[in-house]
């Protein structure tokens, strides 16, 4: 357990419970008492012994390393933080997606973002990027405000599928993530070809590397989307639903390569996910945002029933089967993914 | 045939217009692949029809049609990238900013005089033998600008062309590409005019483009392919159209149509044959 989630939990979290709550109405608030809650990274990180799943258990992996290692970065006592969030409010308009969002994420830590449809998950992404400025509070990443195409962020995008016929290799889909945001034009430069190489060899991209993109199966276009994040070698990777409309095998393909990397680069990883079980394996903590409120931990801890229902105020429930997590709201029997609710109150505002 | 040819590309007006078309050509093929990739072909055409009525209206207070045909261009170029910066909206903002437009344009041909309509056939269907000399070097500027600007832009445009969600997440600013790449497409458009005509305008700006994308699947060798097809369209329609008495537009738009044809058809045979060459 290569893991320091539990010194840096404590020195923060004099009152704060492992489970820190947002803006929740009174029912699971009770520990916050006006100090800014939430900043505790949760007590137990890393996957916890039993109940949740038969994946490995977080730690340093046995695997061949796919990645090369960065090296200077030292697990420090008094590390920087990946990112900070300190009671951030995001509202579009008079729409406060979620408010006093108070998380700190270590360099190395995986995170995944989990919440129904339109709970503002792509939105805290954005927010990251640089791209959606808060409305209240704070948010450091990687020891600064956030700034737009800062190279030390990788991103993939939910797998959206490209024109049968769009001109481009996968090669050169990878090539853009090394100079397709600078200005002018020209070839790659022989240093750049030799990271692209490197990154679709780390994703074992390379038999498919000069087909036609569009012609490509979803998997394969995910794996080169990942080469394309990790060729400029980032500190951070956002992932926004990378794992949305592929099939299972993909799925844990996917999910494998970037908590491979995580693990091998000591890289920082926020994985937006609707369905939590591809990523029980690799989350170090999650965060469930829906309705405004928000609950961070670890996944024992945010993914119970009483912590559900409590953001959701409403009656939900967590079941364990077969090493899978399934909450069940009313109205919705199926899957983790629970629908918009229809009768929850507005999303609160700002506490003084 | 070919001493006639030789005869006539003696006078000036046939130089003119070799040069005039070579320019063209560059530019349009170019542009044209990102014009399909991009999807903009209903944007390529309200650039030229308000173009027509920015010509139209400056011929009428005396100024230069071509120039007018710019600032027409240009105009609705900003007015589409104000409006319509979303791809779901972008049609709806380029019809209604066309409609508008082509109803000013009727006005400025119902104020006309009499004289003058020979003028507005000649921006309808294209006119590149009659380019005069100060055309020639407003081409030639034009021509420079939009290569110098689409060489400025090109990585940024190609990543927010085939990729614009992780481009925007790297920090490009998509809404501005797709802005500056419409002026960009303003000015092709109005060089293009001047060889094709607003009528047949996509055959220049669509085209090569699209007959690229059929060919190969590399982005660099797309885009020579693209300006090789606008060029031997535009140059080879330009010949003919000195020794045959017939419109350049008609063999432009028929010579860009069998490359397209060709890449359609003709192409993927060929590329059996030769996989079944090799099985052999």
């Amino acid at each position: 357990m290569s893991e320091d989630g539990l010194t840096s939990g404590m020195d923060r979290a004099g009152a704060a419970p492992g489970v820190t709550t947002g803006d929740a109405p009174a029912a699971t608030h009770g520990a916050g008492s006006g100090a800014p809650t939430g900043t505790a990274p949760g007590t137990a990180t890393g996957t916890a012994p039993g109940v949740t799943t038969g994946a490995a258990p977080a730690g340093p992996a046995e695997a061949p390393p796919r990645f090369r290692r960065r090296g200077a970065v030292a697990p420090a006592a008094e590390e920087e933080p990946a990112m900070c969030f300190d009671r951030a409010t995001l509202a579009y308009g008079d729409r406060v997606v979620w408010s006093e969002l108070s998380l700190t994420v270590r360099p190395g830590e995986f995170l995944a973002v989990l919440g129904p449809n339109g709970s503002g998950k792509t939105s805290l992404l954005r927010a990251l990027l640089g791209l959606a400025p808060l409305a209240g509070g704070q948010l450091d990443v990687l020891g600064h405000p956030p700034r737009r195409g800062d190279p030390a962020i990788g991103y993939v995008p939910q797998h959206a599928g490209f024109d049968r016929d769009v001109p481009l290799r996968g090669r050169d889909l990878v090539g853009l993530g090394v100079d397709g945001h600078r200005w002018g034009f020209g070839r790659l430069s022989r240093d750049g070809r030799r990271r692209v190489e490197a990154a679709l060899e780390a994703v074992a991209a390379g038999p498919y590397a000069d087909a036609p993109i569009g012609r490509l199966s979803g998997g394969e276009q995910q794996r080169l989307r990942i080469a394309q994040a990790l060729v400029g070698e980032p500190a951070l990777l956002l992932c926004d639903e990378p794992l949305a409309s592929l099939d299972m095998r993909y799925q844990q393909e996917i999910t494998e390569l970037i908590g491979d990397w995580a693990r091998q680069k000591r890289g920082t990883v926020v994985f937006v996910t609707h369905d939590v079980n591809p990523v029980l394996g690799y989350a170090d903590r999650v965060v469930f945002v829906v309705n405004g409120r928000w609950a961070a931990g670890s996944t024992d801890e945010v993914l119970t029933t009483e912590t559900m229902s409590g953001l959701y105020d409403a009656p939900v429930e967590v079941l364990r089967v077969r090493g899978r997590i399934v909450v069940v709201g009313e109205g919705s029997g199926a899957g983790f993914d629970i629908d918009e609710p229809h009768h929850f109150p507005e999303p609160v505002g700002t506490h003084p | 045939m070919i001493d006639q040819l030789v005869h006539l590309l003696g006078y000036e007006f046939a130089q003119k217009a070799l040069i005039a078309g070579f320019l063209v050509a560059v530019v349009a093929g170019l542009v044209s692949r990102f014009v399909v990739a991009r999807n903009m072909s209903f944007a390529v055409h309200a650039l030229a029809e308000v173009g027509f009525t920015g010509s139209a209206g400056f011929i009428l207070i005396g100024l230069s049609p071509v120039l007018g045909l710019l600032s027409g261009s240009m105009l609705t170029a900003l007015l589409i990238g104000a409006l319509g910066v979303r791809i779901r909206e972008r049609d709806s903002v380029v019809g209604v900013i066309m409609a508008f437009g082509l109803g000013l344009g009727v006005l400025f041909i119902t104020l006309y005089p009499r004289y003058a309509s020979e003028a507005f056939a000649i921006l309808l269907t294209g006119s590149v033998t009659a380019v005069s000399r100060g055309d020639l070097l407003l081409l030639t500027v034009v021509a420079a600008v939009t290569i110098v600007g689409l060489g400025a832009m090109y990585r940024p445009l190609t990543f927010a062309t085939v990729d614009p969600v992780v481009a925007e997440a790297r920090g490009v600013p998509v809404r501005l590409v797709s802005i500056l790449f419409l002026l960009l497409l303003a000015a092709a458009v109005a060089e293009a005019v001047q060889v094709v005509g607003v009528l047949m305008i996509l055959t220049l700006l669509i085209t090569p483009g699209a007959t690229a994308e059929r060919l190969t699947v590399q982005p660099g060798l797309a885009t020579a392919v693209s300006v090789a097809v606008a060029l031997v369209a535009t140059v080879g329609g330009i010949l003919l159209a000195l020794v045959i008495t017939v419109p350049v537009s008609f063999f432009v738009t028929t010579i860009a149509f069998g490359c397209y044809l060709a890449a359609r058809f003709v192409w993927p045979l060929l590329a059996t044959l030769r996989a079944r060459q090799l099985g052999v």
